[in-house]
């Protein structure tokens, strides 16, 4: 928790409307917090008062054949998963457990919690981010006011589309109710190709070359010799396959044919050891350990290994990192220093384009450092607008993302 | 039913000549169309229905030129209407009378092209095809595939988060663009994302694709490549009732099958195809579905296997599949040339773009039916079966007296009707004019009084694009300030346009 005080909780959506509007009177400033994974994320901002949305439960609509699913706020991702699976069916998008970095619980998060935070996982480059996948919504504004936006169609233009807005906004635009989200078919099997023995910046433009291949990678990482959850004594460049048994196959002979050279080893892990690589690599373990503060960074993939060598050349001590994304995404644990070395990752990553969040910090921390990349002057005053037309009296998680709102 | 547009304001019109003088200083002479036979050129877009003729035509060239006509029209308050390719359905980029049209098609280069991070920066005006030409030689292309791909843009494709028929594997506009340039009202330039995934922040390009030219003038787009798939292969599948059919498509679905294709017709539109040009459709099918596999050999092969089995199970009675590209390519024939087909059987026709959850297609179908009767009029009926994506086609003659009428009528009712099923307005046309006075039916004042006090955080004195979208207009102050209860806006009657 990010503090100590009263939690109100929210039955259902006469209830977030009355307590908003009661906090508006009175000017206090709302947390939301649903199964409390994520409460260590963001800025460091105590609020007086935290709504939790832990009672609103239970999943309202699954039509298995229509791919749709909605359910309250405060469900559990984990139920949610073990009912698509009985179907044969997921979230597509992985959502991340921020358990394990946060030396937690897993298990905990909630569906809310997801979409609040844009919640994404190493099939991210294939099927896309919670962004993705939020069809309509419904939620209680910090003007106090019940909203809805969207559907339970795929397909659906009308209006503007304010899933993605919610998506990433952190509880403070609204607070979210009720979700309707797009569900997939799970692949009937997969596995991962390992390749090992290449030099770092050699291993991930082989992961470029497999994600330029028809061969239809829905993962692609590569760790630094010792990482967990593999422990290797060298370097590997991990690519995931999934589909019917005799696609996956054919793929993963064709993509060794496409990347075999000279001194690399290829090692093929099967649906098992795969399924618990990615969970590991979803949930950030290659960094996980308990000392240092955690960045997470999204680059054009080409980036990715110079990033880490410039922010290494620039003096922030790197005790661990790994890639997802093909490179375009930087995990990086760096020796804990009061300001998290947040000037040198900022200045590479304008340098080469992208955005670097810090994750992981003690509380001192992130009450001084920008939490969130820094923004445009223009930008940043749109952001705020934004945020106004939601939540004008800044009612909901009151710097949480930015100091001014 | 007349379409009210905002009146034109006399202290526009009365300055059009300073405003024409001002433009020219900005813009060289061949980028400003004041002559009104050239400006009636873009009197309409492909909703051609209603028309109005630009106060003013612009087609700048440069980022700066835009900047500047947005900071001009800021400064003497006048309305701008931005405008890609013009091949909105639903009228997104009708003109204005006191309005300046902002016509984005000589901003038509491809920037750049970055295979490593399968990428490529183009400007708005790139038509969606050019994309996938451009690449194709490597191996890849640019997905969404609206079926006015030769001729719609991209920076249109993201004004209306544009689909096609590829959509329900493949995504929408707003699934496949990593960055986008906006010029907002007042001249502000913003630069939303890059060649990274997921930008930070609130998800300004979610917002922007499919706000239908309301927020800002897009002026470049960062789009993701994918790789060809290796192959494709087609399945025809007939099927006595249309519930037979949609039966079958959600099983296809529920077996964990995502085809790249998953479309559907009924018997009007079967028989209209097959007199237009046939293609070996069975005539005695009540609807008719493809699906279109891609992937690897092997994958496509063992999912045809699947899909036929699960045909038979459901009772087809055609089941066929492709074992050729000339075959696979012969089956979605018929599928392209619907809507020229349907234009020989009736002298016109009004698509309209409703979707609905895809189990409740036969009571959708049957109530289509009923409310065409209603109107003595006739429907014909392509579907996006695989995302529930409907395009009835109302057959109409418009030099018949009252035709025009009822055939709006009808397709307001049959919208109506998708929603009351579950369904929405709109699925990949967009609301603009065509469907802005059934906003009401899916949203209440509040849900509407949001999404414009969204509008106001980009244009505070809505001048871009204004009487598009929302069935009324509210002043931005107005909105701020608003209290709700019980639902219900302090205005319920304020007169609309």
């Amino acid at each position: 928790m990010q503090s100590a005080c009263a939690t109100l909780e929210i039955r259902d959506e006469a209830d977030a409307v009355d307590a908003i509007c009661a906090a508006k009177a009175k000017g206090d400033c709302c947390a939301i917090v649903g199964g409390g994974s994520k409460s260590g994320l963001g800025r460091y901002a105590p609020q007086t008062r935290a709504l939790s949305t832990a009672a609103l439960t239970g999943v309202t609509l699954y039509e298995p054949d229509e791919l749709v699913l909605s359910a309250r706020a405060g469900a559990r991702l984990s139920e949610i998963e073990a009912l698509l699976d009985q179907h044969g069916q997921q979230l597509a998008f992985e959502p991340m457990d921020y358990g394990l970095l946060f030396g937690a619980e897993t298990g905990d998060a909630t569906v809310g919690g997801a979409i609040a935070v844009n919640a994404s996982g190493p099939r991210r480059i294939k099927a896309g981010a919670a962004r993705d996948h939020l069809l309509g919504f419904r939620c209680v504004t910090g003007r106090g006011e019940l909203v809805k936006s969207g559907g339970r169609v795929m397909k659906n233009v009308t209006g503007y589309d304010l899933s993605k807005l919610v998506c990433g906004s952190y509880g403070t635009l609204a607070l979210l109710t009720e979700l309707t989200l797009k569900v997939l078919p799970k692949p009937q099997t997969e596995c991962t190709l390992l390749a090992i023995g290449e030099e770092e910046a050699e291993s991930l433009a082989l992961l470029r070359r497999a994600s330029a291949t028809p061969c239809e990678p829905s993962a692609l990482a590569m760790l630094p010799a010792g990482a967990a959850p593999l422990a290797l004594n060298a370097n590997a460049a991990a690519t995931r396959l999934e589909g019917p048994a005799i696609s996956v196959t054919a793929r993963r002979d064709d993509l060794v044919a496409r990347l075999a050279r000279g001194g690399l080893r290829f090692e093929t892990l099967d649906e098992y050891d795969s399924k618990a690589l990615w969970r590991g690599l979803r949930d950030a373990a290659p960094v996980a350990a308990k000392v240092g503060q955690i960045w997470r960074i999204s680059v054009a993939p080409s980036e990715g290994f110079a990033v880490v060598e410039r922010i290494r050349r620039a003096g922030a001590p790197v005790l661990a990192h790994f890639y997802d994304w093909a490179g375009g995404l930087i995990w990086l644990r760096l020796e804990t220093a009061p300001d998290a070395y947040a000037g040198v990752v900022r200045s590479v990553v304008d340098a080469s384009g992208g955005h670097a969040t810090l994750i992981r910090a003690s509380a001192e921390t992130r009450a001084t450092v920008d939490v969130f990349h820094p923004q445009p002057a223009a930008l940043a005053a749109l952001t705020h607008r934004v945020k106004a037309s939601f939540d004008p009296a800044h009612i909901l998680e009151r710097g949480r993302m930015r100091a001014e709102f | 039913m007349t379409l009210l547009m905002p009146k034109p304001e006399p202290a526009i019109m009365s300055r059009r000549n300073e405003l024409i003088a001002r433009l020219a200083a900005i813009l060289p002479r061949e980028s400003l169309i004041v002559d009104e036979v050239a400006r009636r050129a873009y009197e309409c877009d492909a909703f051609t229905m209603y028309r109005a003729l630009p106060l003013v035509v612009t087609l700048p060239e440069s980022v700066e030129q835009v900047r500047a006509i947005m900071a001009l029209a800021a400064e003497m308050n006048v309305k701008v209407v931005p405008r890609g390719a013009g091949t909105s359905l639903s009228g997104g980029s009708m003109p204005l009378e006191d309005g300046i049209l902002l016509g984005m098609s000589k901003f038509n280069r491809i920037l750049e092209i970055d295979y490593e991070n399968r990428c490529a920066r183009v400007q708005p005006g790139v038509q969606n095809l050019a994309i996938s030409k451009a690449v194709e030689a490597q191996g890849f292309y640019y997905a969404p595939d609206p079926s006015s791909q030769i001729a719609c843009s991209i920076g249109g494709n993201v004004a209306e988060n544009a689909g096609g028929v590829h959509c329900l594997k493949y995504g929408l506009t707003t699934n496949n663009i990593l960055g986008l340039d906006v010029v907002l009202m007042g001249g502000e330039f913003i630069r939303l994302g890059g060649k990274h995934l997921d930008t930070e922040g609130y998800d300004l390009i979610g917002l922007m694709t499919g706000s239908e030219g309301l927020l800002g003038v897009v002026t470049e787009v960062t789009v993701r490549l994918l790789q060809k798939p290796p192959m494709a292969r087609g399945l025809l599948l007939g099927f006595a009732s249309v519930a037979a059919g949609a039966r079958c498509v959600g099983a296809i679905i529920a077996r964990g099958v995502i085809p790249a294709g998953l479309e559907m017709m009924d018997k009007a539109t079967i028989h209209a195809v097959e007199r237009f040009q046939p293609c070996g459709y069975p005539l005695d099918a009540a609807a008719l579905v493809i699906v279109e596999l891609d992937g690897p050999q092997a994958e496509v092969d063992h999912l045809v296997g699947v899909v036929q089995d699960i045909a038979r199970e459901e009772g087809a009675t055609t089941i066929r599949a492709s074992t050729s590209e000339a075959e696979r390519l012969q089956f979605w024939a018929g599928r392209k040339n619907a809507f020229p087909a349907v234009s020989c059987i009736a002298p016109d026709y009004l698509c309209m773009d409703g979707t609905i959850p895809r189990a409740r297609l036969p009571e959708a179908l049957a109530g289509m039916d009923r409310l065409a009767k209603e109107q003595g009029l006739s429907v014909a009926n392509v579907f996006h079966a695989g995302d529930g994506n409907l395009h009835p086609l109302i057959l109409y003659d418009a030099s018949k007296e009252g035709d025009i009428e009822r055939a709006e009528k009808l397709g307001f009712d049959i919208l109506r009707l998708c929603v009351s099923l579950g369904g929405v307005l709109t699925g990949e046309h967009g609301v603009g004019v065509e469907k802005r006075d059934l906003m009401g039916e899916m949203f209440t004042e509040v849900d509407l009084a949001q999404q414009m006090r969204l509008k106001c955080a980009f244009d505070p004195e809505g001048r871009l694009n204004p009487g598009k979208v929302f069935p009324t207009l509210h002043r931005c102050a107005e909105l701020g300030m608003m209290h709700v209860s019980g639902g219900k806006m302090p205005f319920p009657n304020l007169p609309r346009f």
